[in-house]
């Protein structure tokens, strides 16, 4: 079949001609067909921003494809609304906060457990991963309650590192399993001449372990950014003043229909940071994911 | 696997201490966050709403969870998605897979797919509320679904039209003149009700047309000008309207001509054979146009929740199983087709069973994903469609954190979800313990 068709096609004199346009022929519904589905798949994003640069009174009396007959309707006054929006100036900046304190925790905490599980040789060591990873799946439902009360003993309700620290338990499962699989699978002899060589663990850990595990570690990274970036649950649950982008959007989500002049602009200053992180990082974390899933 | 101690390196004591070292960390938030409030969740569930002392309820929690309506509507609602979603996801990502292998722009539709797993559930839930929008000249879908309808049964020219007088009376969604009419009668069929801008542009002055031996001749107007005018009289100022469908009916009601009015309101049925008919303005001329589905309604909104779920997670399935599919020997691919097998008894035979692995790794960890949703739920339901849209995850939020504060039955919430989840729990220990 045509699709099967070797990737370097080299071309033949005789038959180059005729077979490249079958080809073409009976590729063309498959090409057809997901240009479709890819345009389904952006639509609703691209919806999203139109509908951000659009003013409300455009918003309320037609739909967001009204830019397309009406372009000079674009306008950046929602943005320029907003970034004097003091409430959200601050959300974005508990946001990344969360984000990058989690992010430098799991990974800090995870590449040190991860050593210990793959190289420090210690009895039930192999019994203590398994529990670990055994976390693995813990609803984080099973926590929300017992926690608020300690939170609320402990002061550590209603601020950014509270939600941070929740995050850091709970990402640190993953992070234990990626890394330790990942520095396990590091040569060994390179370790061993280390050691001989007199230098200890945190030598080898620091000068040795975290280069050589950078790919995994950046995967990890990525992660967890997106992950705690994106987070609603636990936002909504352990702030109150202290919110993130996504509890402060949803505190304007009742008035949906008045409010979708803030609603549409801030969701769409909320996915372009993650959307940056994912295209500038893809390769790693397609690689995460992989390493979570398959292997 | 492990290294072995290294020789003359430190004593068991020495061994444990390196351990600690490097363990403590993680495992004093693993024991803070995770273990001690797991096993708090799980005591807790026996107990009342407010405290533990003298508040020992046994397993009423329990009850409460599978005999209040909205908290059976939620497990309800988790089968649906457990039933629907990683069956879904895991086929939309194997056909988009398979079909990527095949285009030069695989590496564009991917990313064009997997872009909305780097966007939270919470901004998905605010993209799809815009699309989902019930007025068709505001939420895309319904705008998608007018073209379509449109096409196949377009909305009338006239939807809004009643009758200007009594004798003009509504029949299966015609209007039918009561008055019978002969060959050289002329018929009149007045309509108000129609907005400025519904009136045709091509209309002009309605005109009243002179009776014609052998045919049956009339006039379908606008009987309305500014200031009022006689009902049943076309004056001037009143407009005709074209383009609508006028049928002559015989005796019997069925319809022999049927033919459109011209600008000035005329129609002209020629060479009518002697008797008694009626006339008729056709169905099709006030035919409503669509009107959108509700899809954040109570009727649609889990459907739509799922839709916009499965939009999600297409993309990671499509990656994990494109990786999967990478991985495959081509040689027995090659085989299975210089045996004659076709493309679909190849996918069938061989592509989908050598995938089995990764098609289940796909399909176990949406169920997982499936049973924990929440932040989809919480931003694309409005909040008046929560009871209908609810699920375990939100079920758990609203008892313990909002309006009722109840820790007793939140906590017994929480640990069914766990009890859900742990025969994932186990599938998946065994699969690790196999790599470790």
């Amino acid at each position: 079949m045509a699709a099967a068709a070797p990737a370097i096609e080299i071309p033949n004199p005789g038959d180059a001609v005729s077979a490249r346009i079958l080809r073409a022929i009976t590729r063309t519904p498959i090409n057809i067909v997901l240009v479709v589905l890819g345009a389904a798949w952006l639509v609703p994003t691209i919806g999203l921003f139109i509908t951000s640069i659009l003013p409300a009174s455009a918003d309320a009396s037609a739909g967001w494809w009204q830019i397309f007959s009406h372009p000079s309707l674009a306008t950046w006054s929602n943005y320029d609304a907003l970034f004097h929006n003091s409430g959200l100036i601050t959300a974005l900046k508990t946001t990344a906060y969360i984000a990058v304190g989690n992010t430098a925790l799991v990974v800090i905490l995870g590449a040190l457990a991860g050593y210990a599980f793959a190289w420090l040789d210690f009895p039930g060591r192999d019994w203590l991963f398994i529990g670990v990873i055994g976390l693995l799946v813990v609803p984080l439902q099973m926590a929300l309650i017992p926690m608020f009360k300690l939170y609320d003993t402990f002061g550590l309700f209603d601020t950014w590192y509270g939600i941070a620290l929740f995050h850091t338990a709970f990402g640190l499962p993953f992070a234990v399993f990626l890394l330790r699989n990942f520095f396990a699978g590091l040569p060994k002899d390179i370790l061993e001449s280390a050691r001989i060589d007199g230098a200890n663990e945190i030598v080898i850990f620091l000068r040795l372990i975290l280069p050589l595990g950078l790919p995994a570690i950046a995967s990890l990274a990525i992660f967890q950014f997106l992950w705690t970036w994106n987070d609603l649950l636990v936002a909504l649950t352990f702030g109150q003043n202290t919110t993130p982008i996504t509890v402060w959007i949803a505190g304007q989500l009742r008035e949906f229909g008045t409010s979708i002049d803030i609603i549409a602009p801030a969701s769409f200053i909320s996915l372009v940071v993650p959307l940056c992180v994912f295209l500038a990082f893809q390769r790693y974390f397609v690689q995460g994911l992989l390493a979570g899933s398959v292997k | 696997m492990a290294a072995p101690p290294p020789s003359g390196g430190p004593g068991r004591l020495g061994r444990y201490l390196v351990g600690a070292f490097f363990l403590a960390p993680a495992l004093f938030m693993l024991g803070v966050w995770m273990v001690y409030p797991a096993v708090y969740t799980i005591i807790r569930s026996f107990f009342g709403p407010t405290g533990f002392v003298g508040h020992w309820v046994g397993f009423a929690n329990y009850k409460t969870l599978f005999t209040t309506s909205t908290l059976t509507t939620a497990i309800k609602n988790n089968a649906i998605w457990v039933a629907v979603v990683p069956a879904m996801v895991t086929a939309v990502g194997l056909v988009f897979a398979v079909l990527t292998e095949r285009i030069r722009w695989a590496v564009a539709f991917k990313t064009a797919v997997f872009l909305p797993m780097a966007i939270s559930a919470f901004a998905t839930g605010v993209t799809w509320r815009i699309m989902y929008q019930q007025d068709p000249g505001l939420g895309a879908i319904n705008a998608l679904g007018k073209t379509i309808s449109g096409a196949f049964s377009p909305a009338g020219v006239l939807s809004t039209a009643l009758p200007s007088t009594p004798s003009l009376q509504s029949s299966a969604g015609a209007l039918v003149l009561k008055t019978p009419t002969h060959p050289g009668g002329v018929a009149l069929l007045g309509l108000t009700g129609i907005a400025p801008d519904q009136v045709p542009k091509s209309s002009v002055q309605a005109v009243k047309p002179a009776p014609k031996p052998g045919d049956v001749v009339g006039t379908v107007w606008r009987d309305f000008k500014p200031g009022g005018g006689k009902a049943g009289v076309v004056e001037t100022g009143e407009l005709g309207l074209p383009g609508v469908t006028v049928e002559l009916r015989s005796a019997a009601g069925k319809t022999i001509q049927s033919t459109k009015s011209k600008s000035d309101g005329t129609f002209d049925f020629a060479k009518v054979p002697a008797g008694t008919y009626t006339t008729a303005i056709g169905a099709q001329t006030f035919a409503k146009p669509f009107g959108g589905f509700a899809w954040l309604g109570p009727n649609l909104i889990v459907p739509s929740l799922l839709i916009a779920y499965i939009w999600i997670w297409a993309g990671f399935a499509m990656v994990v199983i494109g990786a999967g599919l990478a991985a495959m020997p081509r040689d027995v691919l090659e085989a299975a087709r210089t045996d004659g097998a076709n493309e679909w008894q190849t996918f069938r035979r061989v592509t989908v069973p050598l995938l089995m692995p990764v098609l289940s790794v796909v399909f176990i960890t949406m169920i997982i994903n499936v049973l924990k949703v929440f932040d989809i739920v919480y931003a694309l339901a409005p909040e008046s469609e929560y009871a209908k849209a609810n699920v375990i995850a939100l079920a758990m939020y609203f008892t313990a954190f909002q309006g009722a504060g109840n820790f007793g039955v939140g906590s017994a919430i929480a640990v069914f979800l766990f009890l859900l989840v742990i025969p994932v729990l186990a599938l998946n220990v065994r699969r690790f313990r196999r790599e470790a």
